[in-house]
């Protein structure tokens, strides 16, 4: 079973078990796979150094299909299975496929610790708003009032937002993507893949079994005036032209849609330097970002924000190449403190 | 009480002494003191702290009173005693609760000066007992501690509090006069623990010379004590409490399988402490995770063992019910882990600072589906070492999440240990795959049926595991019936063969046939041991055995059991390992129980086998 690598050549190929693929047929989970499978040869990282972890659900069925070492674990509990594997093992490049019942629900304790500690792991949230493998209840994402399986009169639930999430429990890196955007979700991962520290991402999924099309508005072909793109010192600008932008209002501290060469709502005409352009280093835009409701403004996608600071199994690290520098005997341990002598 | 005193101390083979006051009072380090001068001077000692959930109950309170009872003896010893032959009460509170504890014609000494009408009040006691005769059956030194205290702190120049708070130190001196013992290591320990309070160490200091001067010049001669030492294999030894055993024969483990060790843990009484100490030795290779929670930390001590380390946690009743389907999940992915239960009463959160063995069953049969693994069980504090290292023997031998359970009463509890040369304990053989010609992760040792143990970053060996069903012979998904009954059939086996490689059960008093044996496990062992040694020297045929492996048990052990007419088994529950030897043996097993978050005391366990033997007759 085991299959001739070049670790200078690294290919699609190389990511694929020869186990057949059973998500339902058209789930967005198979765009997510081959995009991940073709972007991971690029990290020129051995698969034998990769670990894929995941919880329960049907994102979480993801590393039976990456030929890298896998874990499927329990429900809601990979982040903690992915920090003991970091821990135990620095070397190896971690990554996590979770979903957002895995992650958000059941997990949520979890994906909030490992977020603010900043482990150096990578994690995929397939957001499909509902639950799959138990045959479509609603999901810690689903909009109020759906009505499911569970909910025939309508779900009281309010929603989370999974990037706003992450952003709330300090991650150090968030972003997101739609499983079908290859283009942008190659981009995501390469970025993700050279983070040090705990990279979160959102992919809108599609689950065309129990909620189809909860995303057209604007994961098709014909939506991409609904997506802004952020690049790091780019202007927040989107939609067909081009034109429309996002503008800082200082007296709501708000942001506010606005085009270029048109009046805004005092009746003053846009500058294109109006428009703010995109800072990954802003916390604080990063968080604006990530909680725009979609209708009223577009869908944000790519690198929401990135900052660099010591992840928790480098500083336990440390700690331990530190102490270990004084090699401990267990012979003066045992006889440390108060002894006697029996003659 | 002057004109009795005799010019030299009376000699005793042994005594109990409890320390009772409340929980701010320092109970717990006087205790600690006393117990290293006692272990200083060669006495076999065994120790038991009692104290209350809360950290600092409202002063005076009942409900705040901490104890700490400590037996020394010039005699082998196995438990801290039953009831005291000298009872040290701080405040009516500690009079009120423990003076039940006290043997008729026991010493009590009482801090008088705690007896004002507010903690008298508070203790309810209508009238101050000091004052009338409802102690008369005990001999009484009431002293007004805190008065003396204060006056001879006062060259210190600590404030008024501190003062007050030195109190135990003078009652610490008056004890070391009492019982003949040496200051210097008190006043050593006085100077490194207050280097940084210098004031404070010297009223502390000054608070346990006065204490022990006062013995002397109130002529308290007559209840001076000399206890020999005790006759002891020649050796080092040190005091050890059961939760530093845990974590020190874990550090061992780490150290003889030649594997770095990783522990999950989330705070919880009395668990606590085996975080803590582990926490200390990077130097060992030793990471500590605290994880967010019970199911973090078992989680993380998997991911760990899954990269190659050896997975630890340590927990203690509700945290032991949290790491359940995680337990689950290292049983079918068969990766070693050791799981410490420091059983505390239960159900719930129950009694978290009191003792009880009511796990038993959760650790041998507690989860989804059919998910066998070893439990094994410490007897006393020191013995937590061996079974710590046991248990990491055991679970990368067989690849296995294996429970150790220990208690409260030993974790907190403390005796004498002769200290093992390192260089004689075994080494624990740990060997990763590598070979990738004929690999799948389910691939198995023949004799032990453990599965290979290949690591993330081992070339060409690429495979994923996870809580879904296995196929046998490729690890890969199977829903397969007959598969499944393969899979369950050997994961129970694999267990079943843990047998192979334990000891054999031995006898602990008494000839290995007979009339009656008494089966015990766990924190018991000391009281039925003791029991059974002087109902033997009573002429009583009666025998003990103490099962240190309850899952597999050894294999002699039903055999063993069918060679008496009569089997008794006490324990801190309802009858568990009753439960497991009438099943698993056929043996009609008497059971004898206590539920009351406290040891059994010998004397109780005395009775029981005389009326059993009685029954018998």
């Amino acid at each position: 079973m085991t299959k001739l690598i070049d670790p200078q050549h690294l290919t699609k190929k190389d990511f694929e078990t020869d186990q057949d693929v059973r998500w339902c047929p058209g789930c967005g989970d198979y765009s997510i796979l081959a995009n991940v499978q073709k972007t991971m040869p690029e990290f020129g990282i051995h698969p034998d150094n990769i670990v894929w972890v995941s919880g329960i659900g049907c994102s979480s069925r993801f590393p039976y299909y990456m030929d890298t070492y896998g874990f499927h674990t329990i429900h809601g509990r990979a982040p903690a299975f992915a920090t003991g594997i970091k821990v135990a093992n620095p070397a190896l490049s971690v990554w996590l496929a979770t979903g957002d019942g895995d992650g958000l629900s059941i997990g949520g304790n979890h994906l909030l610790h490992v977020l603010r500690r900043n482990v150096d792991i990578k994690i995929l949230m397939f957001n499909n708003r509902i639950y799959g493998l138990t045959k479509g209840q609603y999901s810690p994402t689903s909009e109020t009032g759906k009505v499911t399986k569970s909910t025939p009169f309508g779900s009281a639930d309010q929603p989370v937002d999974p990037a706003g999430f992450a952003f709330g429990a300090n991650a150090s890196f968030v972003s997101r993507s739609i499983d079908t955007d290859a283009k942008n979700t190659a981009e995501v991962l390469r970025r993700m893949a050279k983070h040090v520290g705990t990279a979160f991402c959102e992919i809108y999924q599609n689950c065309n079994v129990f909620n189809d099309g909860a995303f057209d508005a604007f994961r098709g072909k014909s939506a991409k005036d609904q997506q802004l793109h952020v690049r790091h010192g780019e202007p927040l600008l989107f939609g067909e032209s081009g034109q429309k932008g996002l503008r800082l209002n200082t007296r709501t501290l708000g942001l506010e849609v606005v085009e270029i060469g048109s009046p805004d709502a005092s009746g003053r005409i846009v500058e294109a330097s109006d428009i703010l352009p995109h800072d990954e280093t802003n916390r604080a835009l990063g968080s604006l970002l990530a909680s725009l409701p979609f209708g009223p403004f577009p869908v944000v996608l790519g690198v929401l924000f990135a900052e660099l600071r010591p992840t928790y199994d480098g500083t336990l690290h440390t700690q331990g190449l530190e102490a270990n520098s004084k090699k401990g005997s267990l012979d003066k341990l045992l006889r440390s403190g108060t002894t006697w002598r029996v003659e | 009480m002057a004109n009795l005193a005799p010019s030299s101390p009376q000699r005793l083979s042994g005594a109990v002494v409890r320390f009772a006051g409340d929980s701010g009072d320092g109970m717990q380090l006087t205790g600690s003191q006393f117990t290293t001068a006692a272990a200083l001077a060669g006495n076999d000692l065994a120790t038991f702290p009692d104290f209350p959930a809360e950290i600092r109950a409202p002063q005076g309170t009942t409900y705040g009173v901490s104890g700490f009872q400590i037996h020394f003896s010039s005699e082998d010893i196995f438990t801290p005693g039953d009831a005291a032959d000298v009872l040290v009460a701080m405040n009516p509170a500690a009079l009120k609760t423990n003076l039940k504890d006290l043997k008729r014609g026991g010493l009590l000494i009482v801090n008088s000066g705690a007896f004002t009408a507010a903690n008298l009040k508070k203790a309810n006691y209508a009238a101050n007992p000091l004052e009338e005769d409802s102690l008369s059956a005990y001999q009484v030194v009431a002293i007004d501690i805190t008065k003396h205290t204060q006056q001879a702190v006062q060259s210190a120049g600590v404030s008024n509090k501190e003062a007050n708070r030195a109190k135990n130190f003078w009652t610490l001196g008056l004890m070391y006069w009492l019982y003949g013992r040496d200051l210097t290591p008190t006043l050593d320990w006085i100077q490194s623990k207050f280097t940084k309070e210098p004031e404070i160490g010297e009223g502390n200091k000054l608070a346990l010379k006065a204490g022990h001067a006062y013995g002397e010049t109130a002529e308290l001669s007559h209840f001076r004590y000399e206890v020999p030492k005790a006759v002891a294999e020649p050796g080092l030894y040190r005091n050890i409490g059961g939760n530093q055993a845990t974590a020190w024969g874990l550090v061992a483990a780490a150290e003889l399988s030649g594997r770095p060790m990783t522990m999950g843990a989330y705070p919880i009484t009395p668990a606590s402490d085996v975080l803590h100490e582990l926490s200390r030795h990077k130097a060992f290779g030793i990471t500590t995770i605290q994880a967010e929670d019970e199911i973090a930390a078992i989680c993380a001590a998997i991911g760990a063992s899954f990269a190659g380390n050896l997975g630890v946690t340590a927990t203690s009743g509700p945290g032991m019910a949290l790491k359940t389907e995680a337990i689950g999940l290292a049983i079918t992915t068969e990766l070693p882990l050791v799981i410490v239960n420091i059983q505390r009463g239960g159900p719930s959160t129950g009694l978290p600072t009191k003792t009880e063995q009511a796990d038993l069953l959760q650790a041998v049969y507690g989860r989804n589906g059919e998910s066998p693994l070893p439990v094994i069980a410490a007897q006393s504090p020191a013995n937590c070492f061996d079974m710590a290292i046991e248990a990491v023997r055991i679970a990368v031998t067989y690849m296995t999440p294996v429970i150790l359970l220990t208690d409260g009463y030993m974790a907190n509890g403390t005796e004498p240990w002769k200290i093992p040369d390192v260089s004689s304990l075994p080494k624990i053989e740990v060997k990763f795959h590598t070979e990738p010609e004929g690999f799948h992760p389910f691939v198995r040792n023949d004799e032990t049926l453990a599965r290979a143990w290949a690591i993330p970053g081992t070339p060409g060996l690429r495979h994923r595991i996870g809580g879904l069903e296995k196929d046998y012979a490729s690890g890969h998904i199977s829903y397969d019936p007959k598969n499944h009954e393969k899979m369950s059939l050997t994961r129970a086996e694999k267990v079943a063969r843990v047998a192979d490689s334990i000891p054999s059960q031995t006898m602990t008093e008494g000839p290995d046939s007979g009339k009656l044996l008494v089966l015990g496990w766990g924190s018991t062992y000391g009281a039925i041991r003791e029991a059974v040694r002087k109902a033997r020297a009573d002429g009583l045929e009666v025998s003990h055995a103490h099962v240190r492996y309850l899952n597999p048990f050894p294999k002699n052990l039903g055999e063993l059991l069918r060679r008496f007419e009569r089997v008794l088994i006490p324990e801190l529950n309802l009858g568990q390992l009753s439960v497991l030897i009438r099943s698993r043996f056929l043996i009609d097993a008497k059971s004898v129980n206590k539920i009351q978050g406290q040891p059994f005391h010998t004397d109780e366990l005395g009775e029981h086998i005389r009326s059993a033997l009685g029954e018998m007759s």
